[in-house]
């Protein structure tokens, strides 16, 4: 175990090294001189020449990376252009709000895709297990944008049940917030709950063919007990990890869902960066997600070890 | 087994594999229907001078925001528009990012996975690390960031998500070229003197292309929702040319008073998405040996 987690991190090493270069290297893709790109509108000389100084952009290339991603390993991403605040601020800010809309929306392809996805696996060849299939492609060629738009025409325009648009932290009111998050998390959850199914019906019908079950099965124990106890309980270990993969579609959804139901969270921070023309931030929202991904695929990968008994060694 | 039953597997397996999984993809209909809509939606976009019943840049004030009528069969929008013409005219910015996009991909992750999967050590290695590194920003976001430098229009949205798309083929091509490249006829090849290049592209370019084939149909879906995304956060096509991401974009401030305008967009999206999926889906059954 501690020879894969050392041999694991060393992977990681070179792979973070590369993700900031590509980051670093986003800003040589600015057309024309960089200082007046990063400038934005404000053509006044003095700021231009505050951004060539602090930004070192007469340096050489090799030593302005140095000199950015030794401020980023001290936690320094910068600072916003347009809101004169620090990039991390911003972040550690809006972070909350799309991890509150991520994790409900988890919870919600958790809860449909796994049922879906063991039904599907013990009817398998049956209307059931055809309907269950069709809805997870239905799922994932849904664009959810356009999904948040027809839900909010039925349950805000039609019916009048849930608000439109706005986000109330918890703090404020718990019942306003989750009134608030529920659709957009059902937006976002709807395309993960699809890959869900998928992975826990593959799984499923694996676990169901092999001997133990049939053994369980030969023992008098109860189809439900065999499924749930003895079945399920091995096809959810490549499930939960797999889950782990899809937060980077959680992320590139939610950037899409906040817009739509206009949630101030992670995803409206880059989109409004990009329209500022706010650089530093959109480097730094790049690289705290490629950070996420990458601990999170780590943790991924030691839980199926920690799991998984034939991987332990 | 019957007689019937063997003369069958033996004519299954005296068949060319290119055959037999075009033989068994046309069996498959919900593939087929999913590649008669891509055909349809493909129709569409090249004869969209001819049956397009309006200019889709045409603003006609006496008309703004008119609900689906024998006029205007999809409705207008915000500024008299009609909404089925930009919907037929739309289909352009949809597939041509989904073919430019995965062509790119292609292009340019193919060989690469070629070359890294065949000549491994060092070289192997640090392309893997540099395709972790492209694969560790969700899709979308190194897509958001990509159009933002480069600034936002159709060309560089596609060039953003053929990018972002090129480590998923640089990875599929190295896993497979690393799974045939000590199989006997590589082996044969090399040790009869081929060149690398030759054997590259002549023994092991041909046994792995079926994933990458089924691969492309399903980054087409992918590049599309990709483009429609981008165009919905305003950094693909730039108005007033119409693409179904950007007219969604605009008909979000509409919903209550006008939802025709949203409704067709997405439905024209979901519909040509859907289809690459059941097309993608089928072609991966039919080339897949394994399954009958």
């Amino acid at each position: 175990m501690t020879t894969f987690l050392l041999r694991r991190l060393a992977l990681i090493l070179p792979t973070l090294f590369f993700v900031s270069v590509l980051i670093f290297g986003l800003q040589q893709l600015l057309p024309g001189d960089p200082a007046l790109a990063l400038a934005g509108e404000e053509q006044d000389p003095s700021v231009i020449a505050y951004l060539r100084q602090k930004y070192h952009l007469d340096a050489p290339l090799p030593v302005r990376y140095g000199l950015w991603i030794e401020g980023v390993v001290q936690g320094d991403l910068g600072e916003s252009i347009r809101i004169k605040r620090p990039v991390r601020d911003l972040i550690a800010e809006k972070l909350p709000v799309t991890a509150e809309l991520a994790a409900l929306a988890l919870v919600i392809a958790l809860a449909i895709g796994v049922p879906a996805g063991i039904l599907a696996a013990v009817k398998n060849n049956t209307a059931i297990d055809y309907g269950a299939t069709m809805a997870a492609l239905w799922g994932l060629s849904i664009p959810n944008f356009w999904l948040g738009i027809l839900l909010i025409l039925l349950f805000s325009v039609e019916l009048g049940w849930l608000p439109a648009s706005g986000f109330v932290s918890p703090e404020e009111s718990l019942k306003q917030n989750l009134t608030t998050l529920i659709m957009p998390a059902f937006v976002l959850g709807n395309a993960i709950a699809a890959v869900m199914m998928r992975h826990t019906r593959s799984a499923m019908l694996q676990v169901l063919g092999a001997d133990y079950v049939r053994t369980a099965r030969a023992k008098g124990l109860s189809e439900k007990r065999v499924v749930l106890r003895h079945a399920l309980r091995n096809a959810l270990v490549p499930v939960v990890t797999l889950g782990a993969l899809e937060f980077g579609a959680l992320l590139s959804g939610a950037v899409l869902t906040e817009q739509v139901f206009t949630i101030p969270g992670f995803g409206k921070l880059i989109v409004d960066a990009v329209f500022n023309r706010d650089y530093a931030v959109v480097q730094g929202v790049v690289l705290c997600t490629a950070m996420a991904y990458i601990v999170l695929n780590l943790l991924a990968d030691v839980a199926y070890v920690l799991i998984n008994p034939r991987l332990r060694g | 087994m019957t007689a019937l039953g063997d003369i069958a597997v033996e004519a299954d397996e005296g068949e060319r594999p290119w055959r037999r999984a075009l033989r068994r993809l046309v069996r498959r209909r919900a593939a087929l229907a999913g590649l008669a809509v891509v055909l349809f939606f493909i129709a569409l976009a090249v004869l969209a001078p001819l049956v397009a019943p309006y200019d889709p840049l045409a603003t006609d004030w006496a008309a703004v925001r008119k609900a689906p009528s024998a006029a205007h069969w999809f409705g207008t929008d915000e500024i008299g528009r009609d909404v089925l013409a930009r919907v037929i005219w739309g289909s352009r910015a949809s597939l041509l990012a989904g073919l430019v996009s995965v062509s790119l991909a292609v292009m340019v992750g193919v060989p690469l996975g070629l070359v890294s999967g065949y000549l491994g050590g060092a070289f192997d290695g640090t392309v893997m690390r540099l395709i972790d590194a492209m694969l560790a920003i969700p899709f979308l976001i190194l897509a958001i960031a990509l159009a933002a430098f480069l600034g936002p229009n159709l060309t560089n949205a596609m060039i953003a998500i053929g990018v972002s798309q090129t480590p998923i083929f640089a990875r599929l091509t190295r896993g497979q070229v690393l799974s045939v490249k000590h199989e006997d006829y590589v082996e044969a090849a090399r040790a009869l003197g081929n060149p690398h290049r030759r054997i590259v592209l002549r023994h092991i370019l041909p046994n792995v292309v079926a994933p990458i084939l089924v691969q492309a149909s399903l980054a087409a879906a992918a590049a599309i929702i990709a483009e429609a995304s981008l165009s919905f956060l305003g950094l693909g096509q730039q108005p007033p040319d119409p693409s179904w991401g950007s007219m969604l974009n605009t008909a979000k401030n509409f919903i209550p008073q006008a939802p025709w305008m949203a409704v067709w967009p997405g439905l024209a999206i979901f519909l040509l998405v859907l289809a690459l999926n059941l097309f993608g889906d089928g072609l991966r059954d039919a080339l897949d040996p394994r399954r009958s």
